[in-house]
C-alpha cells in the first residue's frame, strides 16, 4: 500500500512538473508570435523610415537628453511640492465632510462643493483658468509665476480627488471602533485622531498611491502656461529641429518615476491583501 | 444613606418608530452586580448604551453617583470617563498594540503620565492571565485574550461601574469561561457592574439581582435564585424554558 502511495506522488510530481514547463514553453512561443507580429507590421508600413527619422534619431536623443533632463527636475519639484499641499489639503476636507453638528455645516456644504467643483473640471482646463484668470484679476500680492499658479490648479484638482480618498476610507471603519474610543473616554476629535484615522489611513495607502501616480504625469499639464519642464523644452526642441524624439526622452524620463511607483502600489495592495486575510 | 452607584428612572428610548426601551426603573449599589437577560433585541444593549450616554435617551433620567447625566448641560466625555461598557465583539483597536490599546485612554482622556499608564496596564494584564502579550496587536489574539484585554482596557480608567455587552456571546464555547473568570474575579474584588448575559448559571452565580427584559421592559426582577428557579411571570417562564431547551 505505502509503496503504490509513495508511487503516484512521484507520478504526481512528475505530471506537475511537465505541465509547468509545457505553461512556460507556450507563453515564451506566443509572446515571440505577438511581439514578431507587432514589430513585423511596424516595421513595414510605408511610413517607418520617416517615423524612425523623426522620432527615433539616437543623435538628436543624446543632443537634447540633458536639457529635456533639466526640465524634468522642474517636474519632480513641482511633484513633491504639490503632492505634500493635496495630503494635507485633502485631509481638511475631507475631515470637513465628515463632520456632525449644524453649526459646521457652511463648512461642510463648502467642502461638498470644493469635491465636486474640482473634480469636476478637466484638470487642463482647470490650469488654464488659474493660469490665466488670476494674473487677469491683477490681485495685490497674489503670484504671478506660472509654476506656482499651475502647482495651484493642479493642488486644487487632485486633493478634491484625495479628499474623496480619504472619505471612504474614514467612513469604512466600523461605527463601533468610535464607540469603543467614546466609551473609554475619548473626545469625538480624539477618537478621531487616535482611533478612526490612523485604520482610514492605512486602508487607502494604495488609491492614494495611485493618485500620486497620475500626478506625476499631470504636473506636465504646467507646460501649457510656458515653464520649461521636460515636456516644454522637448517641444520646443522639436519644433525647431523638426525631430521629436525629445517627446520620446520626456516620456523615457516619466516612465523612470511613475513605473518603480506602479510596481510600489502593486506591493502594497498585495500586502494589504495579505493582512486581511 | 449613599445614593446607588447607577440609578435609571423611567428611561424610554426609540429609533423613530420602534419602541426599544419603553420605561426602564434600574438601582445598582455599589459592589452590586446586576444581570440583565432577556431575548435578543429585548433592549439589554440599548440600555447599556444609554446609560454609557453612547445614545441619546427620551424620558426619564439616569443618575451616576445621585447626579443626572442625561441632562443636556452635561458633558458626555465626562461621565464615560468615570464608566467603562465591554461591548460583546471586543472593539478592540486594531492597529494598535495590547498596550497601546490599554493606555490610550488613561494618557489621552485622563492625563494620567505615561509610566504610570504602562505600570497600571502591566498590572491590570498578568492579574487577568495576560502576562508578555503587551505588544501584540490584537489580531493575533484569541477570541478569549481579546475580550479579557477589553475588559483590562475598560478597568484601566479606574471606572466607578463596569457595564458588560454580552461579552461571551461572540466566543467559541471553550472560551467563555476564562471570560467568566475574570468576571468573577472583578465581583469578588467588589466591582459594581451591569451585566447583560445569555449565560444563566453565570447570572445566578455572580448577580445579586436578576432583572428580565421583555420588550423594552423589566416585566421581573429578583434575587437569581428565586427568578431563575420560580419566575412570576408567564413570559419570564416562556424565556427560561427556550434557553433550557437550547441547550
Amino acid at each position: 500500500m505505502d509503496g503504490q502511495g509513495a508511487g503516484r506522488s512521484e507520478a504526481r510530481l512528475r505530471a506537475k512538473r511537465r505541465r509547468a514547463r509545457r505553461g512556460a514553453a507556450i507563453s515564451a512561443a506566443s509572446t515571440v508570435v505577438v511581439l514578431g507580429g507587432l514589430a513585423a507590421i511596424v516595421l513595414t508600413s510605408s511610413g517607418w523610415h520617416a517615423f524612425h527619422a523623426t522620432f527615433l534619431s539616437w543623435s538628436v536623443f543624446k543632443d537634447s537628453f540633458p536639457d529635456v533632463l533639466g526640465g524634468f527636475w522642474l517636474d519632480v519639484k513641482l511633484f513633491v511640492i504639490v503632492e505634500a499641499i493635496v495630503l494635507a489639503l485633502g485631509l481638511v476636507v475631507a475631515l470637513t465632510r465628515v463632520t456632525s453638528g449644524p453649526v459646521l455645516f457652511p463648512l461642510r456644504l463648502l467642502a461638498t462643493v470644493y469635491t465636486d467643483v474640482f473634480r469636476g473640471i478637466p484638470t487642463i482646463l482647470l490650469v488654464y483658468l488659474v493660469g490665466f484668470g488670476i494674473p487677469a484679476l491683477e490681485l495685490r500680492g497674489v503670484p504671478a509665476d506660472p509654476v506656482v499658479l499651475g502647482g495651484f490648479a493642479l493642488a486644487l484638482s487632485y486633493s478634491a480627488y484625495v479628499a474623496e480618498n480619504y472619505r471612504a476610507g474614514i467612513q469604512s471603519v466600523h461605527p463601533s471602533q468610535r464607540a469603543a474610543a467614546l466609551s473609554v473616554g475619548l473626545t469625538e476629535s480624539q477618537a478621531m485622531r487616535h482611533v478612526i484615522l490612523p485604520q482610514a489611513v492605512r486602508r487607502v495607502v494604495p488609491p492614494l498611491m495611485n493618485d500620486f501616480i497620475a500626478l506625476q504625469k499631470d504636473v506636465a499639464l504646467v507646460a501649457i502656461l510656458g515653464p520649461q519642464e521636460a515636456f516644454r523644452i522637448a517641444q520646443i526642441y522639436g519644433s525647431s529641429h523638426f525631430n521629436y524624439t525629445p517627446l520620446l526622452a520626456a516620456a523615457v524620463l516619466y516612465l523612470c518615476v511613475t513605473i518603480p511607483m506602479a510596481r510600489f502600489v502593486d506591493h502594497l495592495q498585495k500586502r494589504t491583501r495579505e493582512t486581511r486575510s | 444613606m449613599t445614593p446607588p452607584v447607577l440609578e435609571v428612572r423611567g428611561v424610554t428610548k426609540a429609533y423613530g418608530d420602534h419602541r426599544v426601551l419603553g420605561g426602564i426603573d434600574l438601582q445598582v449599589r455599589e459592589h452590586e452586580a446586576v444581570a440583565l437577560i432577556g431575548a435578543s433585541g429585548s433592549g439589554k444593549s440599548t440600555l447599556l448604551r444609554c446609560i454609557d450616554l453612547l445614545e441619546e435617551i427620551g424620558e426619564g433620567d439616569i443618575l451616576l453617583d445621585g447626579a443626572v447625566i442625561t441632562d443636556p448641560s452635561v458633558e458626555p466625555v465626562e461621565v464615560r470617563r468615570h464608566l467603562a461598557l465591554v461591548f460583546q465583539a471586543f472593539n478592540l483597536f486594531p492597529h494598535l498594540s495590547v498596550l497601546e490599546n490599554i493606555v490610550l485612554a488613561p494618557v489621552r482622556a485622563h492625563g494620567t503620565p505615561r509610566g504610570e499608564a504602562v505600570e497600571h496596564a502591566r498590572e491590570l494584564l498578568a492579574r487577568f492571565g495576560l502576562a508578555g502579550r503587551e505588544a501584540d496587536y490584537p489580531d493575533r489574539l484569541s477570541g478569549g485574550q481579546q475580550q479579557r484585554v477589553a475588559i483590562v482596557r475598560a478597568l484601566a480608567t479606574h471606572p466607578r461601574a463596569l457595564l458588560l455587552d454580552e461579552v461571551t456571546s461572540a466566543l467559541d464555547p471553550e472560551l467563555v469561561g476564562e471570560v467568566l473568570g475574570a468576571i468573577r474575579d472583578l465581583k469578588a474584588d467588589g466591582m459594581t457592574m451591569i451585566i447583560a448575559t445569555h449565560e444563566m448559571a453565570f447570572a445566578r452565580e455572580v448577580a445579586d439581582e436578576v432583572c428580565f427584559l421583555h420588550e423594552g421592559l423589566i416585566v421581573e426582577r429578583g434575587a437569581p435564585g428565586r427568578l431563575l428557579e420560580s419566575p412570576e411571570r408567564e413570559e419570564t417562564r416562556r424565556f427560561l424554558r427556550r434557553v433550557l431547551e437550547a441547550r
